[in-house]
C-alpha cells in the first residue's frame, strides 16, 4: 500500500433496516486507526446519536479499514461500553479477528467497582483514629528508647557485644570521613560571623572584640549546631536508609530468626559511635570556624594573629568550651535514635526507604532545634 | 522412639493484620524429618503463616508448638530455641555489609565459643556443601540470585538446625538452579534428618520435594487439605480447588 492511497481515520455513522425488520446503527470504520493519526472521539460520533431508543442493534463495518492498533481498540470499546448503557446488541462479527479476540479478552474479568475497601467516615471518627495513631507512635517511641537504655546497660556491663569491624567502619564514617564537609562548613560560618561582626565593631573601633564574638559563638552554640545540622544530613539518612533498605531486603528479619537483636547489632554500634564522635567533630569545627573568623580580621582589620588569639584566650573559658562539646554529644545521640528509629519502623518498599531518611533528617534537625533551646534556658538559670 | 512423632502442630491458628483475618483455625502437624509443603494462590497467606511459625509475627488466635512446646516468640530471642531454626528468605536476605563467609560466620560466634580457625573452617564447609566453595570473600551484591539464595541456605544450616524453612525457594530461578536448590533441600534433610518446610507454588518442585502438602485457600481462608500431592491429584474426595491448582487448572478438561 503507497503512502498516497492512506487514508485518515473516519467513522460515518448510519441508521439501516437489519434482514429481521430491526433498526441498527450501522458504525463504518475507514482509514488508518491507528494512535499515531488523531482519531475521532467515540463521545463526538456516538453523540450525534439521536432517539437511541428506536435502535436494536449496533453493528461495526470495517471494509474500509487500512491499519489498527489501540487507537480503534479503545474507540470500540467506548462504543461497545456506550451500547450497553443503551441496553443495545454489539455486533463486532465485521471486525478483523485480532480485534474481536482482544476486546474479548479485555471484557473476561468484569471491570472492579472503583473506590471499595476505602470506607467513607465522618471527620470525628477520622481524629480519633488519628489520635490512636499517633499515641501508638509516641508509645512505639518510648518502646525503642527503653531498649536502647538496656542495650546500653548491657553493653556497659559487657552482656551485650557489638561486631568489631562494624563499630570500627561506623566510626570512621560519622567520624573521619565527616571531617572535610564540617570544616568547611564551619570555616566559612566562622568567615560569615566574622565579617558580620568586623563591619558594625569598626563603626566604634572595637575591631578587636570580633575575636570574642566568634570564639563565644561557635564554643557556646555555633560549632555544635553546625555539626549536628551536617550530621543530621550526612548520617543520620544513611542510617535511615541503610536500616531500613536492611528491613525491605529481609535482612532485619534475618537477624530476628537468627535470635540477634537488631537493637544490638545495629543501633548500638551507630549510637556509641555518633556520641563519641560528635565531641571530636565539634573539637575540629570550633578550631577551623575561629580560623576563618581570624582571616577576617586580619583581612580586613588591623588586628593581628597574635591579639587575635590573645583576645579568644580571654574572651573564651574551658567552660564555654565544654558546654558546647556536651550539647555535641547529646546531639550525636538524638541524630542516632533518630536515624536508627525511623529506619527500623521503615515500610517495606523503596518509597518507604526514601520517607524514613526524610523524616529521619527532620525529626534530628527539629529535636537538635528544640534541644539547644532547653539547653540555653538550663544553662542560663544554672549560671554556665 | 521416645520422642513424639510430630515436630511441629500448629493448632486453631489465625492469623490477622489488625482488623483484617489472613487465614483463621488452622490445624496442621509436620511430622519429624519430613518435607511439608505450603502452597497455595499468590496473595493467599502462605509467607505469612511462615512469618508466623519463625516468630516474626504474632498470632491472632491459637499458637505453634514444637516438640510439644509451645513457641512464645517474645519471651525466646537469643537462646536455643531460635537454635532450631534455620530460614531461608525469598531473596537470601544476605547481610549486605558483610561478605558471604562473615555472613555464614556470625551465627556461629554469636552461638559457639569455637575458636576463629575453626569457624572458618566450618565456614569453607558449609559453602562447599551448597556449591559456593570459594565465593567467601565475595560481597552479596556481587553474586548473581541463585549463588545468593545458596549462600543464604548456606547460612541458613550454619547452627546445624533441626528444622529448615524455605520461603519460595524457586522464585526468580531458572529451572536447572531451581531443580539443583531441590535436590539440595532433599540431601540436607537426609544428611541432617531435618525437618523441612517449604512455601512455594511451584509445581514441580510440590511434586519432586512434598512429603506431604498443605493447600491454603485465601476465600474460605483456611487450608483445603493435607496430604501427598500426588495421592491428592487423583483423589476425587480432594476439593475441585486443590485438584484444579495442582494441574495448573486443566482440571476441567477430565
Amino acid at each position: 500500500m503507497t503512502n498516497e492511497a492512506d487514508k485518515p481515520p473516519l467513522c460515518t455513522v448510519e441508521r439501516s433496516d437489519s434482514l429481521h425488520g430491526e433498526r441498527v446503527l450501522v458504525l463504518r470504520l475507514s482509514g488508518r486507526w491507528v494512535l499515531a493519526e488523531p482519531r475521532p472521539e467515540p463521545a463526538r460520533v456516538l453523540g450525534g446519536v439521536e432517539s437511541a431508543a428506536t435502535l436494536a442493534a449496533v453493528r461495526f463495518e470495517a471494509d474500509e479499514l487500512q491499519a489498527w492498533d489501540t487507537g480503534l481498540l479503545i474507540f470500540v470499546q467506548a462504543c461497545q461500553d456506550w451500547a450497553d448503557a443503551q441496553g443495545l446488541i454489539c455486533q463486532l462479527g465485521d471486525l478483523p479477528e485480532g480485534v474481536q479476540n482482544l476486546l474479548a479478552l479485555a471484557r473476561a474479568v468484569p471491570k472492579e467497582p472503583p473506590a471499595t475497601g476505602r470506607r467513607t467516615r465522618g471527620w470525628l471518627s477520622g481524629l480519633g483514629e488519628h489520635s490512636l495513631g499517633a499515641l501508638a507512635g509516641v508509645l512505639r517511641f518510648f518502646g525503642f528508647t527503653g531498649e536502647l537504655v538496656l542495650d546500653l546497660l548491657a553493653f556497659a556491663l559487657r552482656r551485650a557485644q557489638v561486631r568489631r569491624q562494624d563499630f570500627l567502619f561506623i566510626l570512621q564514617t560519622t567520624g573521619v570521613m565527616a571531617v572535610p564537609i564540617v570544616a568547611l562548613l564551619s570555616f566559612l560560618t566562622g568567615l560569615i560571623i566574622a565579617f558580620i561582626g568586623v563591619i558594625q565593631l569598626q563603626k566604634f573601633a572595637a575591631d578587636i572584640y570580633v575575636a570574642d564574638l566568634v570564639g563565644l559563638a561557635t564554643t557556646r552554640e555555633l560549632a555544635a549546631v553546625m555539626a549536628g545540622v551536617i550530621m543530621a544530613g550526612r548520617t543520620g539518612a544513611a542510617f535511615a536508609a541503610q536500616i531500613g533498605s536492611m528491613k525491605v531486603n529481609e535482612e532485619i528479619d534475618a537477624l530476628t530468626t537468627f535470635g540477634i537483636s537488631p537493637m544490638q547489632f545495629l543501633v548500638l554500634p551507630r549510637v556509641i559511635a555518633m556520641v563519641l564522635m560528635m565531641p571530636l567533630l565539634c573539637v575540629c569545627a570550633n578550631l577551623v570556624s575561629m580560623l576563618g573568623g581570624m582571616v577576617v580580621a586580619i583581612a580586613i582589620s588591623d588586628v593581628s594573629i597574635t591579639q587575635y588569639l590573645n583576645q579568644i584566650d580571654a574572651a573564651v573559658s574551658i567552660t564555654d568550651f565544654a558546654v558546647g562539646i556536651f550539647k555535641s554529644s547529646v546531639f550525636g545521640l538524638i541524630i542516632a535514635m533518630a536515624g536508627c528509629y525511623r529506619g527500623l519502623h521503615c515500610g517495606q518498599d523503596a518509597t518507604a526507604v526514601g520517607l524514613a531518611a526524610t523524616s529521619a533528617v527532620v525529626t534530628s534537625i527539629t529535636w537538635i532545634v528544640l534541644a539547644d533551646a532547653v539547653f540555653a534556658v538550663m544553662f542560663h538559670i544554672l549560671g554556665i | 522412639m521416645q520422642q513424639p512423632a510430630e515436630k511441629i502442630s500448629v493448632k486453631d491458628l489465625s492469623m490477622a493484620y489488625g482488623d483484617f483475618v489472613v487465614m483463621q483455625s488452622l490445624n496442621f502437624t509436620v511430622k519429624r524429618g519430613e518435607v511439608k509443603v505450603i502452597m497455595g494462590g499468590s496473595g493467599c497467606g502462605k509467607s505469612t503463616l511462615l512469618k508466623h511459625m519463625i516468630g516474626l509475627e504474632r498470632s491472632a488466635v491459637g499458637g505453634i508448638y514444637y516438640d510439644g512446646e509451645l513457641f512464645r516468640p517474645e519471651a525466646t530471642s537469643g537462646d536455643a530455641f531460635c537454635r532450631r531454626f534455620g530460614v531461608l528468605f525469598q531473596g537470601g536476605a544476605l547481610w549486605s555489609s558483610m561478605t558471604v563467609a562473615e555472613n555464614v560466620a556470625l551465627p556461629l560466634e554469636t552461638y559457639t565459643r569455637l575458636p576463629g580457625r575453626e569457624i572458618r573452617n566450618i565456614v569453607e564447609f558449609k559453602l562447599s556443601l551448597v556449591g559456593l566453595g570459594g565465593f567467601g570473600s565475595r560481597y552479596p551484591s556481587e553474586l548473581s540470585g541463585g549463588m545468593r539464595k545458596r549462600a543464604g541456605l548456606a547460612r541458613a544450616i550454619a547452627l546445624d538446625p533441626q528444622i529448615l524453612f524455605f520461603d519460595e525457594p524457586s522464585a526468580g530461578l531458572d529451572p536447572l538452579s531451581s531443580r539443583r536448590l531441590d535436590d539440595l533441600i532433599l540431601e540436607l534433610r537426609d544428611a541432617l534428618g531435618a525437618t523441612v518446610v517449604v512455601v512455594t507454588h511451584e509445581l514441580a518442585s510440590i511434586f519432586a520435594i512434598a512429603d506431604s502438602a498443605l493447600f491454603l485457600d485465601a476465600e474460605s481462608k483456611t487450608a483445603l487439605c493435607d496430604g501427598n500431592p500426588n495421592d491428592l491429584i487423583d483423589d476425587n474426595r480432594v476439593d475441585p480447588k486443590v485438584r484444579r491448582f495442582l494441574m495448573r487448572g486443566e482440571l476441567h478438561e477430565r
